[in-house]
């Protein structure tokens, strides 16, 4: 599955999940668990504004020196006796991580849960090589098991989906013959997934961190899975985006911190590992040999422009937990497998206008997402700035906007236009009135009236009111 | 002391009321308010859809407009927030970043202003009725004015207010976003009526005429018998 989930167009896929009540209704119930836990272990960790400036302060140093670190993490790698591969696309990642399954004769690779896969389409490159892909995680697992059904959340990726209908996917695919309970949902998706672990010949994770000064990878999960895929079979993988990286383990301490608490209000996950290169002489864990896989696809080209700082995202939800257009559409309507106004900002920087033009669009710029980003990303802001490049570099807006913009431009600028333009509103607008309200508007209002009343505009405007208010006085 | 009232064109066009409360209120605590006939809009619906070049022409006619004011006050949170940007949007012009930033510095959203510059949290206000308020998103988040209009409400004799469930979720206006987006405005929109409805209020406040003409359309439409007003309005009830 690559970026871009779904062939259908944008308003399509918002009415599909408008529709879906049971989605909404996860979603809906999701997103106050996230909302209060995230407030919760902000206020018991306190300081929270003054630890959200640090994790601003640690991601803005690390991207600007971005280069250095990545250097810096490769030379400690390969100090270990790991191998490095810088991948500039998705296929030149995926040929090289296929390469790798090749030569190890791999059949059977169970990976831990990791975004930029998905971005690469990497489960499809290796099935397509013959070789059988295990998702480890239990949502990504769910996913997987219902015919590869995309994620809607980058955190916790089957959000859209309720108890009742996870043991129907299960009992219609797998089998199972319990209840929707989740202790025993899981307890089946436990021992399925033990059995694979066991036959499996490579095991592929993501990365939530890498540490520069140490070569170190660190994987934070609630599952342990990625552990169990880092230590049974004997050749790994890890894939990155080129900006997860920290300089030492005192930025990684600050920044699983606030990642944990922005994501789902834990002080700590249940485990956070750290791997540094492959088993090493005398030790008794660990894979027999390891390689790193540095993606860039698109992300150095945002490097140096104004939209930099989307490269400062740890990937905790935050902002899509609290989104209140996610809240009624769900992730699927993106269209992207990063949704929410993270996926609106960085889907059309590495996937193109043309695929993701309407999702800077699909915000209010609330700035809900703002003021809950752990790293202090302004999102909305960016939202803005999309906008400002699709109709001022881009030239993509809709004729009718441009026009009426135009027009709102000469109507404001000048307060002789603007004088005419505001007396004229209510004989313009007078045939659609009934009783001081626009129920079926002409135009612009079109939209609008569809659903709700829109107010008639004054035969009096306030600065005539205060004309006469004021000849009234004698002034 | 002198007060400028930047009226917002939404007020100025449709809700004239509003106008005429806020400078009545604005009076009654003992300021001169002045209406510099001038101004227009603050450029918020072209800067907001991505017309940052097509903005910056109202935004500069409003910097002149207002060039003599000691303080600017306007009811509207939004509106407000939109001038205090105003310096960042010109950031590096060598002409219009300073006044820019003296316009940002001098303007006030008008229970900001009543609270923070006149030190008055009891306006001497009277309505008998249970009511609710909607927290506007830029209002709260992006100017930062979360307690003064509580503040002010709470001390209004007769008025009895009730917590909106789930308020900081937007109520789905977002500019345009209610024009171009209307089938995900209607969710939203839909989701906060329910919220207002369920706390049994008979009216509902806000300090923004862009929310409340999208929640309040939306009651209309639905034949609700939930009222809708302007803080302006309630805080000039007597």
């Amino acid at each position: 599955m690559a970026m871009k989930i779904g062939n259908k167009p944008f308003k399509e896929r918002v009415s599909d999940g408008i529709d879906d009540q049971f989605m909404r209704g996860a979603v809906s119930s999701a997103q106050g668990r996230f909302r209060s836990g995230r407030l919760n272990a902000a206020e018991e960790l306190g300081n929270w504004e003054d630890w959200r400036k640090l994790g601003e302060e640690i991601r803005s140093h690390t991207i600007e020196n971005l280069d250095f670190y990545l250097e810096q993490l490769s030379e400690n790698v390969i100090k270990r006796g790991g191998h490095v591969f810088f991948a500039e696309t998705a296929e030149e990642a995926n040929d090289y991580i296929t390469n790798v399954v090749k030569q190890k004769n791999g059949k059977k690779v169970v990976k831990s849960k990791s975004m930029v896969t998905e971005e690469i389409n990497m489960n499809e490159a290796l099935e397509k090589a013959g070789c059988e892909v295990i998702e480890s995680d239990l949502g990504e697992w769910i996913l997987q098991v219902d015919d590869h059904d995309p994620p809607s959340h980058i955190v916790t990726p089957a959000l859209h989906k309720n108890k009742e209908q996870i043991r129907d996917v299960f009992r219609d695919k797998l089998g199972y013959d319990k209840t929707e309970k989740p202790e025993e949902l899981a307890l089946f998706a436990r021992e399925k997934l033990r059995e694979e672990f066991l036959q499996a010949d490579i095991g592929i994770t993501g990365c939530n961190f890498a540490i520069a000064e140490s070569g170190t990878i660190s994987l934070v999960t609630n599952e342990g899975n990625a552990r169990m895929v880092t230590t049974i079979p004997k050749t790994q993988i890890t894939v990155m985006g080129m900006e997860r990286i920290v300089p030492t383990w005192e930025e990684m301490e600050v920044l699983v911190s606030l990642l944990t608490r922005a994501a789902v209000g834990q002080k700590l996950t249940s485990y956070i590992t750290g791997l540094t290169g492959p088993k090493q002489e005398g030790e008794v864990d660990g894979p027999e040999e390891f390689h790193l896989v540095i993606v860039d696809n698109g992300r150095s080209k945002i490097l140096g422009t104004a939209f930099q700082s989307i490269l400062h995202c740890i990937r905790c939800a935050a902002c899509i937990n609290v989104c209140p257009v996610y809240r009624h559409v769900g992730g699927h309507s993106y269209g992207s497998i990063y949704p929410g106004p993270v996926g609106a900002v960085l889907s059309p920087l590495l996937g193109g206008y043309d695929e993701f033009k309407e999702l800077p669009y699909a915000s209010t710029l609330c700035a809900a997402c703002t003021e809950a980003c752990p790293v202090k990303i302004p999102l909305h802001e960016h939202l803005l700035r999309h906008r400002q490049e699709i109709v001022e570099k881009e030239g993509k807006a809709p004729v009718f906007e441009n026009l009426s913009m135009k027009a709102f431009s000469l109507g404001t600028a000048s307060p002789a236009m603007y004088n005419i333009g505001s007396k004229l509103a209510p004989t313009a607008l007078g045939a659609f009135a009934k009783d001081d309200k626009i129920s079926d508007g002409p135009g612009p209002l079109k939209n609008w009236t569809e659903i709700r009343d829109f107010p008639a505009p004054k035969k009096d405007r306030f600065r005539d009111l205060y004309k006469k208010r004021k000849k009234e006085r004698g002034e | 002391m002198k007060v400028s009232l930047f009226v917002t064109c939404l007020i100025d066009i449709f809700q004239t009321d509003v106008g005429l409360d806020t400078m009545e209120l604005l009076e009654r605590l003992g300021c001169e308010v002045d209406f510099p006939e001038k101004q227009t809009c603050c450029g918020q619906p072209a800067y907001n859809s991505g017309y940052v070049d097509k903005a910056k022409e109202s935004m500069k006619h409003m910097i002149n407009v207002f060039e003599n004011a000691d303080y600017v006050v306007t009811p509207s949170g939004s509106c407000g927030t939109m001038f205090r940007e105003y310096p960042h949007i010109f950031k590096g012009d060598p002409v219009w970043e300073d006044r820019a930033k003296r316009l940002a510095d001098k303007t006030y959203e008008l229970t900001q202003f009543i609270v923070d510059v006149l030190g008055v949290e009891d306006v001497g206000a009277k309505l008998n009725a249970t009511a609710t308020y909607h927290t506007s998103c830029h209002m709260t988040r992006l100017l930062g004015v979360t307690e003064a209009p509580m503040k002010l409400l709470s001390n209004v004799a007769g008025l009895e207010m009730k917590s909106l469930p789930h308020n900081y979720n937007c109520c789905g206006f977002g500019g345009t976003f209610s024009v171009k987006m209307t089938a995900i405005s209607e969710q939203m929109v839909d989701e906060k009526v329910q919220s207002v409805e369920e706390t049994g209020a008979d009216i509902l406040i806000g300090a923004d005429c862009g929310c409340l003409m999208n929640i309040g359309g939306r009651i209309d439409r639905q034949g609700k018998p939930i009222k809708v007003m302007h803080i302006a309005s309630v805080l000039n009830s007597r």
